[in-house]
C-alpha cells in the first residue's frame, strides 16, 4: 500500500448528520477510532449503523458534520479515503460465478497491486479456502463466503477495514471463525470499525463500544466503563446451566471438525 | 484516479466475459428469438410477402439483425442490476478504482456478447439461403453500424439496470423494442401501411437503419439513409448515456 501513514486517530466523526427524505437518521454523531483498535457501533435495526459505514466508505455524503479516515476528510480527500479503506458489507460481497480465488486475483488487480496470484494463494491459505479455491463460490457456505469476503478486503492490506454486520446470518461456528478471522487483523495493527446488533459480538471483540440510538451516540467507552453504568454487582448464587451453545460446541466440536464428544448419542446407551 | 480508467475497465471487462463465457446460454437465448422469427418468417409468412425482392431471407435479415440486438442487451440490465443487488458494485465504489469503469465493464461485455450473437444469426442466415455480395467494406460498414447501433441501446439497458427494484423490471424495458421492428420496413415495404402508420414506420430509427443495412448488403448506393441511421444511433447514444451517466452519479455520491 503507498497509503501515508498521517497521524491522529484512524477515524474521526464530528456531528455527522443524514436524513432520507423526512426520516432523519443520524442527528449528529460524534465518535473517534484509535490506530490499531476494534471498535464496536452497536445498536438496533434501523439505528443507522449502516449509514454511518456508507458515509465512511464515501459511498454516501453526509448532509452535516465532518469525517475522516486515515487524516483523509471523506467528501474532500474520497479517492485517498478509498486508498485507506476496505469495506466489507452487510452482505458478503463475492462474485458468485468466478471462483474463490478468481475473486481474490480481481480485487487485487483493481487494486493495481503486484504479484495479484501470490497474494491471492497467501489469502487463501490464511482463511483455510485453499481446497476451495478453484471452486465456484455459488457452491461456497455461508461461512466460507463470508471468509472469502473479508480475506478480498484485507487484499493490499488497507490500514483501515469496516465490517458491517459480519456474522449477520451465519451459524455458530462460522460466526467464531469470522471472530478469529477480525481478532488476527486487529494483532496486526488494522484498525477496524465493527458494526453489530449482537452485544456478545461486541464484547467478545472490541476495544471499545458505542452504542447508537435514535441517531446519536448515547455510550461510548470500554466494556469496563460501560459495566460501570450500571449498579454494581450484586451476588447471587444461580446454578449454572450449560447454554445450548455450549452443548452444540460440545457435541460438535469448537472447531467444526471432529468434537470430543462426537459419535455421542443422547440417551443412547453403549 | 482517471489514471487507472483503462486498466480498471479492462480489468473489470475481463470479469464480465468470464461471466458470459461461464453462461454461454445467455448468447444462445439471445440468438434464439431472432433465429425462431426468422424460420417463421421465411418459411411460414415469407411466401406470401412480396418484398420486391428475389430472396425474403435477403430481405429479412437486416431486421432480425436489430431484434438481436435488441433482445441482447436485456442480459447488460440484467447483469448490472445483479451488480447492484449483490453488494459486489458497493465493494468497487469503495476501492480506488476509476469509478466509470464499472459501467463501462458491462457496456463493452454487452457490445462483444452481442457481436457474437450477430455473427450466430448471420451464420444461420446463411444456411437459410441468405447470400450478399458485399464486398469488405460493406461488411465492415454493417459491423460499424451494429456496433453504433448496440452501444445505444447498450446504454439505454444500462438505466433500468440502475434504477429497477427487481430482476424482471430490469430486463422488461426491451420487450417493445423488439416490436419496434414489426412496424418499420424490417419485415414488410412499407408502402402497404395505411397513412399514419406508414408515416411512423418511416420515420422511426429501425426503417433508417434497416435500408442502410439493406443497401449495403445489395450493394446498392446507400443514399440518405446511412446518414439517418447514422444520426438516430449517435443521438440515441448520446441521450442514453447522458441519463444513465447522471443517475449514475447520483447513485454513488
Amino acid at each position: 500500500m503507498t497509503t501515508t501513514q498521517v497521524p491522529g486517530p484512524a477515524i474521526q466523526v464530528r456531528g455527522l448528520e443524514k436524513s432520507y427524505k423526512e426520516l432523519r437518521v443520524l442527528r449528529g454523531v460524534d465518535f473517534d477510532v484509535a490506530r490499531g483498535a476494534i471498535f464496536a457501533l452497536l445498536g438496533s435495526n434501523g439505528a443507522g449503523k449502516t449509514t454511518v459505514v456508507k458515509i465512511l466508505s464515501t459511498l454516501l455524503r453526509a448532509d452535516a458534520g465532518a469525517a475522516s479516515v486515515n487524516g483523509f476528510d471523506v467528501a474532500t480527500k474520497a479517492a485517498d479515503v478509498r486508498e485507506s479503506i476496505s469495506l466489507t458489507g452487510q452482505f458478503a460481497a463475492v462474485d458468485e460465478i468466478l471462483n474463490g480465488r478468481e475473486n481474490l486475483v480481481l480485487v487485487a488487480r483493481l487494486r493495481h497491486l503486484k504479484n495479484p496470484g501470490k497474494i491471492a494463494d497467501d489469502l487463501l491459505a490464511r482463511f483455510s479456502l485453499t481446497d476451495a479455491a478453484t471452486r465456484k463460490v455459488s457452491t461456497y457456505s455461508g461461512g466460507m463466503r463470508r471468509r472469502l469476503d473479508i480475506a478480498m478486503s484485507l487484499v493490499g492490506n488497507p490500514p483501515v477495514i469496516f465490517l458491517d454486520e459480519p456474522t449477520t446470518g451465519l451459524d455458530p461456528q462460522a460466526r467464531v471463525e469470522v471472530w478469529q478471522a477480525v481478532k488476527k487483523l486487529a494483532d496486526q495493527g488494522t484498525t477496524v470499525l465493527l458494526t453489530t446488533q449482537y452485544l456478545d459480538e461486541a464484547e467478545q471483540l472490541a476495544d471499545r463500544i458505542a452504542i447508537l440510538h435514535q441517531g446519536r451516540i448515547i455510550v461510548n467507552g470500554t466494556l469496563a466503563e460501560l459495566k460501570q453504568l450500571l449498579p454494581p454487582a450484586k451476588v447471587e448464587y444461580v446454578e449454572k446451566q450449560p447454554t445450548l451453545e455450549d452443548v452444540f460446541f460440545a457435541i460438535v466440536g469448537a472447531d467444526g471438525k471432529d468434537g470430543a464428544a462426537n459419535d455421542r448419542t443422547v440417551g443412547a446407551d453403549k | 484516479m482517471t489514471k487507472h480508467f483503462l486498466g480498471d475497465t479492462a480489468v473489470l471487462l475481463g470479469r464480465s466475459l468470464t461471466h458470459v463465457s461461464r453462461s454461454v446460454d445467455t448468447i444462445i437465448t439471445t440468438a434464439i428469438t431472432p433465429i425462431a422469427m426468422m424460420l417463421l418468417f421465411v418459411y411460414v409468412l415469407g411466401g406470401a410477402i412480396n418484398s420486391g425482392q428475389d430472396s425474403y431471407v435477403n430481405y429479412l435479415l437486416p431486421g432480425i439483425l436489430l431484434v438481436t440486438v435488441a433482445s441482447g442487451i436485456a442480459y447488460t440490465a440484467f447483469r448490472l442490476f445483479l451488480d447492484m443487488k449483490s453488494g459486489i458494485f458497493e465493494r468497487f465504489q469503495s476501492m480506488p478504482i476509476a469509478r466509470s469503469s464499472v459501467l463501462w465493464a458491462h457496456v463493452l461485455t454487452s457490445v462483444v456478447a452481442n457481436l457474437i450473437s450477430l455473427v450466430v444469426v448471420v451464420g444461420v442466415a446463411l444456411l437459410m439461403g441468405f447470400r450478399s455480395g458485399a464486398g469488405v467494406l460493406a461488411w465492415l460498414a454493417v459491423a460499424g453500424i451494429l456496433t453504433l447501433f448496440t452501444l445505444a441501446l447498450t446504454w439505454l439497458a444500462v438505466i433500468p439496470g440502475l434504477v429497477a427494484k427487481s430482476v424482471d423490471g430490469a430486463s422488461a424495458f426491451s420487450y417493445p423494442l423488439i416490436f419496434l421492428p414489426f412496424i418499420s420496413s424490417a419485415f414488410v415495404p412499407t408502402d402497404t401501411m395505411p397513412g399514419p402508420v406508414r408515416a411512423f414506420a418511416e420515420n422511426q430509427p429501425v426503417t433508417s437503419i434497416v435500408n442502410a443495412l439493406r443497401d449495403l448488403f445489395t450493394q446498392q448506393p446507400v443514399g440518405t439513409d446511412i446518414w439517418t441511421a447514422l444520426a438516430w444511433c449517435v443521438g440515441i447514444l448520446i441521450v442514453t448515456y447522458v441519463f444513465a451517466t447522471v443517475i449514475y452519479r447520483r447513485k454513488i455520491s
